[in-house]
């Protein structure tokens, strides 16, 4: 138990500082990755390939193991339908992500820069996901 | 604000978040999803499932206090104005929650994957955002 709390702490400090280092953690970096037609910042781009690569080839070696170094078993998604929650959801999230920059991740890293509007961000954003349960189920 | 694009600084950072999903996963079989990390907190049941994520979020924090002096164009970060946070907070954590997951657990862990639904939903957050920057800052002179 405390090397898996131990493994998640870590991956928590090197997300954290990669989100930090890449500038990911600046709305405005974001941004200007979805800015096209003006100050566009292509660094996003960069970020996102560089993460996919590292755990595209990680999770291959990962998986070939039957469980987790330090767990009883790889907790991962179950529903493979590409439904409407999926779409319509992904869309709501585009908005407000075009609109603020922020997505879940940088908007909660953010607190480190010690800024009271991101803990509004983040309440609004505890009530939108809250208020997603009140969805039914298709 | 203007940022300058900083590639090499991104290849770091995008490579650290890559690690961080794989040890997470490696170590404690999870997905690197900060959406779902968050909203299963929300139920502030303080078992086992929120003690993992809640450790992240302290890693997530302290990573952030750590290395922002040498953060890329984010010394200084641009913030939402208060009605911006509210709605775009609202909208996020709502199409997070129905969709399933961010850029984190569907862009880089699901596409990591190779999971269809997760190229799907990326693909489809990348563009809506892409038109609403178009919209918000081109059509409407924000």
């Amino acid at each position: 138990m405390l090397m898996q709390r131990l493994s998640v702490l870590v991956s928590g400090l090197l997300f954290g500082a990669g989100l930090t280092i890449s500038g990911m953690v600046n709305p405005a970096k974001v941004i200007n990755f979805l800015d096209f037609a003006g100050k566009f910042d292509a660094t996003l781009l960069f970020v996102f390939a560089a993460g996919v690569a590292v755990a595209m080839i990680g999770y291959y070696f990962t998986f070939k193991r039957p469980a987790p170094f330090f767990g009883e078993r790889f907790h991962l998604p179950t529903v493979f339908a590409v439904d409407r929650r999926l779409l319509i959801g992904a869309a709501i999230f585009g908005i407000g992500w075009g609109l603020t920059g922020y997505c879940p991740g940088p908007a909660i890293a953010s607190l480190a820069y010690l800024q009271p509007i991101s803990f509004v961000f983040l309440v609004a954003m505890a009530v939108g996901a809250l208020a997603a349960n009140l969805v039914p189920e298709e | 604000m203007i940022t300058e694009f900083t590639p090499y600084t991104g290849l770091l950072g995008g490579a650290l978040i890559g690690l961080a999903a794989v040890i997470l996963m490696a170590g404690a079989g999870r997905i690197a999803g900060c959406a779902g990390i968050f909203r299963h907190m929300l139920t502030l049941n303080f078992d086992g499932e929120f003690i993992w994520r809640a450790l992240f979020v302290v890693g997530l924090v302290a990573g952030t206090a750590l290395t922002k002096p040498f953060a890329a164009n984010a010394t200084v970060i641009a913030l939402p104005t208060l009605s911006i946070a509210i709605i775009g907070g609202l909208l996020v954590g709502f199409g997070t929650a129905l969709g399933h997951g961010c850029t984190s657990g569907h862009g880089i862990c699901g596409i990591s994957r190779f999971s269809v639904r997760s190229i799907v939903a990326t693909l489809t957050f990348m563009v809506v955002a892409i038109i609403t920057v178009f919209i918000t800052h081109h059509v409407l002179g924000g």
